[in-house]
């Protein structure tokens, strides 16, 4: 044990011992002298004062700070130092940043970008891990810091950007991380990625169409595997673009918890934008004409029956509209639903004769009854109307109140 | 709810002099006045009108659930779900008072054998006069021939009962049809509740623009009855409407001398006033539904 302990502490002493040359504590001291002066300013007014505290205790707290200022060699210095290349250290993140949007952004900014990475990760020589909840890109800070720039009206204007930071912050995933701290839950870069962040125009953008999907079942894994079983996942898969993904019926930024009442009142049109004629049907149905009203938002809406991510055809037995199953389908609201009730026909149509023959002409003979009877009575109320004013007119100087 | 079985349809015997408001024989009141409607018949009426505004209120806020006044309403009175319990209390308040109506002519009708239940000139049931008096009536709109002089109910007036009998019953069935559907569907088939719902809506649209226009002229905004026939609400009717509307009626009463047993006292200033009040806000919320039933229409 002994042995032990004391081969510990000689090899923990030679290491401090031989780490200690390496130490560029004495170049710390040198520039600190001047620069530990955190209100220092150079000619044009611009803080060169360092925080020694903080930036000891920064991720880069054990660099000399010739390391980043590599142009410096002794004193006295230029006036005007290179500017630090953080790819030096940093190439990968550097090289996504450069073909992100940012990078394009920065060149069609009139300012520029003095230092892109600085702007999320914040002070130079601050600089904090991403796992520390002082980091601006800690997961729980992330919004607020992409929010700098993403909640600006003006800027978001400027590129033509939706101003989606209020969106997000009130969505479900915005209100997981801003008010219940929630950790896992999606902030800006778990779609968007961080320093690779494309255009969801570009094939390779985690937020392009196709990649939806994949991107959101990095988390959503289970309903992702359901998704991909579904008509829908499968002509994704197949290359069709118009069917849809995730972000279609959830929206992208303001997604709301899917059995809320905004929710439910929301999404029924987005599935109707492509199957309209089951949507016109669907919409003169009782579901439809009580649904709509609100305040009543368990009428059956499309995913309710078809299921929401793995919609099956009916001809497919495992689907909910497949006939075998469907007394158990509506029976999830219709207790006592029985073979005869799940004849009823959600998609309806009493003005197609050829599909509907028995409601089209149900239809027909209310049609003709209440055109029939409000023609006829219209024209003998009309009618009577007139004649009774021209006897009353005729019989006024007699003062006869009735004709 | 007073005694609204007694007399509901015929008020020819059993009249006693209900309101006992003696104070209303003011200097008006000259001239003989006589009942037309018992406080049964009057009853049955305000129960009706009353809950069809509201049927006919919620249900056209269902139906047209997508125009921009059904969402505000709904909003208004916290969503659907309260519409819908509205809709359905005031048809079970109505199907009770078409029960109601019903057993009593099943009574008066079929057990005690009471005349004029079934036919006669105070029946419901339509006959030969009224065929003569809806084309006689025609001839008289455009001036081809005299008025012809009405009996106890006229032909408008049967078939307003009818429609809106039939329409109780269909409306009524096909409602009920779908509030129990998996137990309807025990003896219809499926479809029977896609027909249901075309069924319903149709007939009530029928019955919503057929009471709140022709109705209320008919009965009350032509000329004769201009603003409104108060007859419905006070039961009572002077001698010399009663003679200039219903000619036939009243010379069989004479020539039965019958027409004693129908001499009332006039109606009491305070049940005119109320009447008034409660009948323009009828037809005021009627018309209000009529209008916003057209503009949905037009809208599409």
């Amino acid at each position: 044990m002994k042995t032990v302990s004391s081969f510990a502490l000689t090899f923990f002493v030679s290491g401090v011992f031989l780490a200690l040359p390496a130490r560029p504590l004495h170049a710390q001291t040198d520039c600190l002298s001047c620069h530990g002066d955190p209100t220092m300013q150079d000619a044009g007014g611009h803080s060169i004062g360092v925080d020694a505290g903080k930036f000891h205790a920064s991720v880069h707290g054990s660099l000399a700070c010739t390391n980043c200022h590599a142009d410096i060699k002794g004193y006295p210095h230029p006036d005007q130092p290179a500017a630090v290349q953080c790819e030096t250290c940093h190439a990968d993140e550097a090289a996504g940043l450069s073909g992100s949007v940012h990078a394009k952004a920065g060149e069609q900014s009139p300012q520029g970008t003095p230092n892109a990475c600085l702007t999320c990760h914040g002070n130079q020589h601050e600089i904090v891990p991403k796992t520390n909840p002082n980091s601006p890109v800690y997961p729980l800070n992330i919004p607020k810091t992409c929010g700098a720039c993403h909640a600006n009206a003006d800027m978001a204007k400027r590129y033509g950007l939706n101003n989606v930071y209020a969106t997000y912050i009130d969505s479900i995933h915005g209100f997981a991380i801003g008010r219940e701290g929630l950790l896992v839950a999606a902030n800006c870069t778990s779609c968007h990625g961080s320093h690779k962040i494309l255009s969801h125009s570009d094939p390779q953008s985690s937020t392009y169409r196709t990649n939806i999907p994949g991107t959101c079942g990095t988390c959503h894994v289970g309903i992702n595997e359901q998704y991909q079983q579904g008509v829908h996942g499968k002509a994704v898969a197949a290359g069709n673009k118009d069917a849809p993904v995730c972000t279609d019926c959830h929206t992208a930024h303001g997604i709301l918890e899917p059995t809320s009442a905004d929710f439910r009142m929301q999404s029924t049109p987005v599935c109707g934008n492509c199957h309209r004629d089951k949507f016109s049907t669907y919409r003169d149905t009782f579901h439809s004409q009580l649904g709509l009203l609100g305040g009543y938002v368990e009428t059956a809406r499309c995913w309710d029956c078809h299921e929401a991510h793995d919609v099956l055809p009916a001809s497919d037995p495992s689907s909910p509209i497949a006939k075998a199953n469907l007394v158990k389908t509506c029976g999830r609201c219709h207790a006592g639903a029985n073979a005869s009730f799940v004849e009823y026909q959600p998609h309806a149509n009493a003005r197609n004769r050829r599909l509907n023959p028995a409601l089209y002409y149900i239809r027909l003979f209310m049609n003709l009854l209440l055109a029939s009877v409000l023609t006829f009575f219209l024209l003998h109320t009309f009618l009577w109307l007139v004649r009774s004013r021209f006897q009353q007119v005729k019989n006024k100087p007699a003062g006869g109140k009735n004709a | 709810m007073p005694e609204p079985v007694e007399s509901v349809i015929q008020p020819e015997e059993a009249i006693q002099p209900e309101e006992t408001d003696a104070a209303a024989a003011g200097p008006e009141a000259k001239g003989r006045y006589f009942l037309r409607f018992t406080l049964g018949q009057r009853y049955l009426h305000a129960v009706l009108f009353t809950t069809f505004l509201v049927l006919a209120a919620t249900g056209l806020t269902m139906r047209f659930s997508g125009s921009v006044w059904a969402i505000r309403t709904a909003r208004l009175v916290d969503g659907f779900g309260t519409i819908l319990f509205f809709h359905k209390f005031c048809a079970l308040v109505l199907t009770l008072a078409f029960l109601i109506h019903v057993r009593e002519i099943v009574a008066r009708g079929i057990f005690k054998r009471e005349k004029g239940i079934f036919w006669g000139p105070t029946s419901m049931v339509a006959n030969w006069k009224d065929v003569k008096d809806l084309f006689g009536h025609m001839r008289w709109f455009l001036g081809l021939g005299p008025k012809p002089e009405f009996e106890r109910y006229a032909y408008w007036e049967k078939f307003d009962y009818w429609a809106v009998f039939w329409g109780m019953v269909v409306i009524g069935f096909s409602g009920y049809a779908m509030w129990f559907a998996p137990f309807f569907a025990r003896f219809l088939p499926g479809w029977a509740l896609n027909a249901a719902l075309v069924i319903h809506s149709e007939e009530g649209l029928l019955a919503i623009l057929f009471i709140f226009s022709i109705h209320f002229v008919n009965t009350h905004l032509r000329p004769d009855s201009f603003p409104m026939d108060m007859v419905i609400f006070t039961g009572r009717e002077s001698e010399e409407e009663f003679k200039s509307r219903r000619p036939e009626e009243y010379q069989r009463m004479q020539s039965e001398g019958k027409s004693a047993t129908r001499i009332t006292d006039a109606p009491p200033h305070w049940l005119i006033n109320f009447s008034r009040v409660v009948g323009f806000t009828a037809i005021l919320i009627g018309l209000t539904l009529l209008i916003l039933t057209l503009s949905a229409y037009i809208a599409g």
